[in-house]
């Protein structure tokens, strides 16, 4: 199962094993994973479980939807390029050893 | 403090949450929750969504595994039924068991509200609120053909259909009012929720009420309408909305009205009572009068009140309440409310199925319902919590940033 690393924003690390065709978010909630909300639970609707990809990463969990890139202008803390909402991405063999750091904020 | 517990009766969204809340806050006393079904807390709305026509294991709906509630010294029983309360004494009885509480939380949720004719508790008439309720209702749906009629026009029937339609059933949908969802969202919304329904193939009939559900031998029934119109079809499924679960508070003498009452802090009559979430008749500060509102927001942000204020801290509830609904390609998700508006400014457009539309009273903004626009509901929760003046010029201008009124 890929492993998932979480970091929160005091820099201490999770790292959990997700499913395939999870979402990065649903790895954070069934493992308490605090730092990311999902008050919608995971329908693109709330910019509550936004996450940084690390740089090298990024490529490799595939594009943000328009949806999404408009969330992401809506995030409590100010998104940059590597932002993502972790409800958008999906755990693939490709994600072994991703990294994530989560925001200050969240809501 | 007590060494008894806080015992929290409801194990759905606000009993996790308040139970959550309540170690965030610090607490490190004895914790109890307590739940009817035999499930750990999960996620309903998935229910009438992605898990009916999808793929979605159930322990998918899960909020949390079984391991947090250990790590957090979580003491959950599932499965049980909570007989009785005495305020007077501090006791609850869970089974046979009679215990001693130090202070209680009531999240009892609601239970669906039954279609009152003929035939309706039979065979083939489904309801949705539990897990449990869905998976039968998914094995209907997915096991070969299967006409539906889903009676109520609103989110819960609404979420069905589309659910039934992708899965390539033909659907019909029964609505005794004359536009779909009217409690929760202004015409044009209504209208254009018509039109997405039509345009899939489902075969909405307003003005239907139901007279009676008539099986004419073991497989064939049909919905007759007040009008003795007759819906051949496989199963029924009713939403016709919910009623708050008050037996228990109103055994033990707490004051309720369509809901437990309880003032702004989430207490109930009982100053050692505490309630949240679907079961309550609340005061928000935000509004002249109580209200009952069926939310995850709700849920989750009554329960954070009611645990700070059972750890001593005297806080509000002010929260902007919003919610969402998911039917074919349509994000709809509403913020505050449209009742009583005087004003509506639209940004976006119908056509490209991105829309919200803004409501305004005495030029204040109220409520938002958007379509597929979910940056503008984020932002407008902020506008409506921030009472900002939002001129119409920069609502229909969709290159306009909204953000930049905060």
């Amino acid at each position: 199962m890929p492993k998932v690393n979480y970091v929160s924003h005091d820099g201490e690390t999770q790292t959990v094993e997700v499913p395939i065709g999870w979402s990065v978010m649903e790895g954070a909630i069934q493992n308490d994973v605090s730092g990311i909300v999902a008050e919608c639970g995971g329908g693109c609707a709330c910019a509550t479980c936004h996450v940084f990809v690390d740089p090298e990463w990024v490529a490799k969990v595939g594009e943000r939807s328009s949806m999404e890139q408009d969330m992401l202008e809506c995030t409590a803390q100010e998104s940059t390029e590597q932002s993502r909402l972790s409800c958008q991405i999906k755990i693939s063999e490709d994600c072994d050893g991703l990294v994530v750091r989560m925001p200050e904020q969240q809501t | 403090m007590s060494d008894n517990p806080i015992v929290i009766v409801g194990a759905g969204q606000a009993g996790l949450q308040l139970a959550d809340s309540l170690r965030r806050g610090g607490y490190d006393g004895k914790l109890l929750l307590v739940g009817e079904e035999s499930s750990l807390p999960y996620q309903r709305p998935p229910l009438s969504k992605q898990y009916l026509a999808g793929d979605m294991a159930d322990e998918r709906l899960l909020f949390r595994p079984q391991e947090f509630y250990a790590k957090k010294n979580i003491d959950v029983i599932v499965g049980a039924v909570v007989r009785d309360i005495k305020p007077s004494k501090k006791t609850v009885t869970i089974g046979e068991e009679t215990i001693e509480y130090s202070q209680l939380a009531l999240t009892t949720g609601a239970a669906v509200r039954r279609l009152p004719v003929a035939g309706a508790d039979g065979d083939g008439v489904f309801y949705l609120r539990s897990l449990e309720d869905a998976q039968k209702i998914k094995e209907r749906l997915s096991s070969g053909s299967c006409r539906v009629v889903a009676v109520g026009g609103g989110f819960i029937g609404l979420e069905i259909a589309a659910a039934a339609r992708e899965l390539g059933q033909a659907v019909t949908v029964v609505e005794a009012q004359e536009r779909l969802m009217a409690r929760v969202v202004a015409p044009q919304v209504s209208d254009y929720y018509l039109n997405l329904h039509t345009s899939h193939g489902v075969d909405v009939r307003l003005n239907a009420g139901v007279r009676e559900i008539e099986r004419t031998s073991d497989q064939d029934m049909s919905v007759v309408l007040d009008d003795d119109r007759r819906i051949a079809t496989d199963i029924v499924v009713v939403g016709i909305g919910s009623i708050p679960r008050t037996e228990l508070a109103e055994a033990a003498g707490l004051a309720c009205d369509n809901g437990i009452v309880v003032n702004e802090y989430a207490q109930t009559s009982d100053p050692s009572i505490v309630a949240a979430g679907d079961c309550t008749m609340h005061r928000n500060v935000r509004n002249d009068a109580s209200l009952r509102l069926e939310s995850v927001q709700n849920a989750v942000d009554q329960s954070k009140i009611a645990a700070a204020n059972l750890l001593g801290e005297r806080k509000p509830y002010d929260q902007v309440p919003w919610f969402w609904s998911d039917q074919f390609e349509a994000k709809l998700q509403m913020v505050g409310t449209s009742a009583g508006h005087d004003r509506t400014v639209l940004r976006g457009s119908l056509e490209d199925h991105a829309f919200s539309n803004f409501y305004f009273r005495n030029e204040q903004l109220i409520g938002v319902d958007s379509v597929n626009r979910p940056a503008d509901h984020i932002v407008s929760r902020k506008l409506i919590a921030a009472g900002v003046a939002v001129p119409e010029s920069i609502v229909v201008d969709v290159a306009a940033n909204l953000k930049s009124l905060l």
